[in-house]
């Protein structure tokens, strides 16, 4: 099918804690650990752009595949806090990177579109090589930053991720893919042109609990590799309790679901990849195990990706 | 044990509180259940009264009180 090849993260400097936070949005910090599991998150500078995030984390990536950006034959950009309704940042990021002339695609989608766009780069890159996937989020400035805001502010962080997906080699073949959508909650989550980030913090868990596992078990049952054997679970870092109680219903040992949600917050599209940047950065190169990529988000779109 | 009865200690079990909701109260304002718990209370009815709840209709209006739960048990029966 396709391999993942390398991954690369970037972070803005600025980390911002709860005690930073909290008065701002009228929150207590302890309260606030406690329902998210986050304890500080990265704010980007007010230079920075959903593109130059999603640069630094692209070049960071090809950096670590030894791969010149030349060679890259598509890039595919997922965001959900892009500045404007278009061009979107794919092609600024191509053109920072310097791949000329080769297609560069934005996939506006929050929170899923990491996964998403691995999925597709892993059907793609028969036809155009090396893919690079890009993540990147600016979501500090789409959410309410006072107390009306406070359930949606305390979760969120600025940051990117990139992956590289190869048709020849790489760390783990991406062998298969579920994905889906569900339109029926689509005011559940979403960002208007001139409003801050609504969510039904509720109704999105709920789906979430149960879609999320759901999917995971169909990608795992129709590949016969059961959920004990699979080494390690890469979830978008929505929120701490969601990973634990997406553990518990999909039947693995919780310590097997990487976390970096208390340092990052959750970074919606970017989170997944972030998390997958750092998880390989100490894996120590040799996969040994399966290893499981999964994402849910506004759409609702959500699915699994299991890669050996 | 009638059909609210069960729905209340489904709840307790859930929220794990000794509580005593009243059938119309909020249970998201009383503080019983939380998002998280809210699926465990929804796996726990499907559970008790043998019934699948398609995704469609998980909103969390539906199961926002004692009172509200019974109905849509009862649109499901």
């Amino acid at each position: 099918m396709a391999w993942l090849r390398a991954l690369g993260s970037y972070l803005p400097a600025r980390v911002v804690d709860n005690a930073e936070l909290a008065p701002l949005v009228g929150a207590d910090p302890t309260w606030m650990l406690s329902s998210t599991g986050i304890e500080e998150r990265r704010f980007a500078a007010p230079d920075e752009t959903v593109a130059t995030l999603g640069i630094a984390a692209a070049r960071d990536c090809l950096a670590a595949a030894g791969i010149p950006a030349a060679d890259v034959g598509m890039a595919i950009v997922s965001s959900g806090s892009a500045e404007r309704r278009f061009p979107g940042p794919a092609s600024s990021i191509a053109a920072a990177l310097g791949i000329a002339g080769k297609p560069a695609i934005d996939l506006p989608m929050a929170s899923a579109g990491g996964l998403f766009a691995i999925a597709l780069a892993a059907q793609l890159t028969r036809a155009y090589g090396h893919v690079l996937v890009v993540a990147s989020e600016i979501m500090s400035r789409v959410v309410r930053m006072d107390p009306a805001g406070r359930d949606t502010a305390i979760l969120f962080g600025d940051g990117a991720g990139a992956c590289l997906v190869s048709p020849d080699t790489g760390f783990a073949e991406v062998v298969d893919a579920v994905l889906a959508t569900d339109g029926d909650f689509a005011e559940a989550l979403r960002l208007e042109f001139d409003a801050p980030l609504h969510m039904d913090g509720r109704a999105i868990i709920l789906q979430a609990s149960r879609k999320l596992p759901r999917a995971i078990g169909e990608l795992l049952e129709r590949n016969r590799v059961l959920p004990t054997e699979v080494g390690t679970y890469l979830l978008h870092q929505a929120n701490l309790n969601l990973i634990t109680r997406v553990a518990q219903a999909v039947g693995a040992p919780e310590e097997r679901f990487f976390r970096n949600i208390a340092r990052h917050g959750n970074t919606s599209s970017a989170s997944l990849l972030i998390a997958a940047a750092e998880w390989w950065r100490g894996m120590g190169g040799t996969l040994r195990e399966p290893i499981v990529l999964a994402a849910f988000g506004a759409g609702l779109n959500w699915g699994a990706v299991l890669a050996k | 044990m009638d059909r609210q009865t069960r729905i209340v200690e489904i709840v307790k079990r859930v929220a794990g509180k000794p509580i005593d909701p009243a059938p119309e109260e909020s249970l998201f304002e009383s503080g019983t259940l939380d998002s998280f718990t809210l699926a465990d209370l929804v796996t726990a009815l499907e559970g008790e009264f043998a019934v699948k709840i398609p995704d469609a209709d998980l909103t969390p209006r539906k199961f926002d009180s004692v009172a509200r739960i019974e109905t849509y048990l009862q649109s499901r029966s």
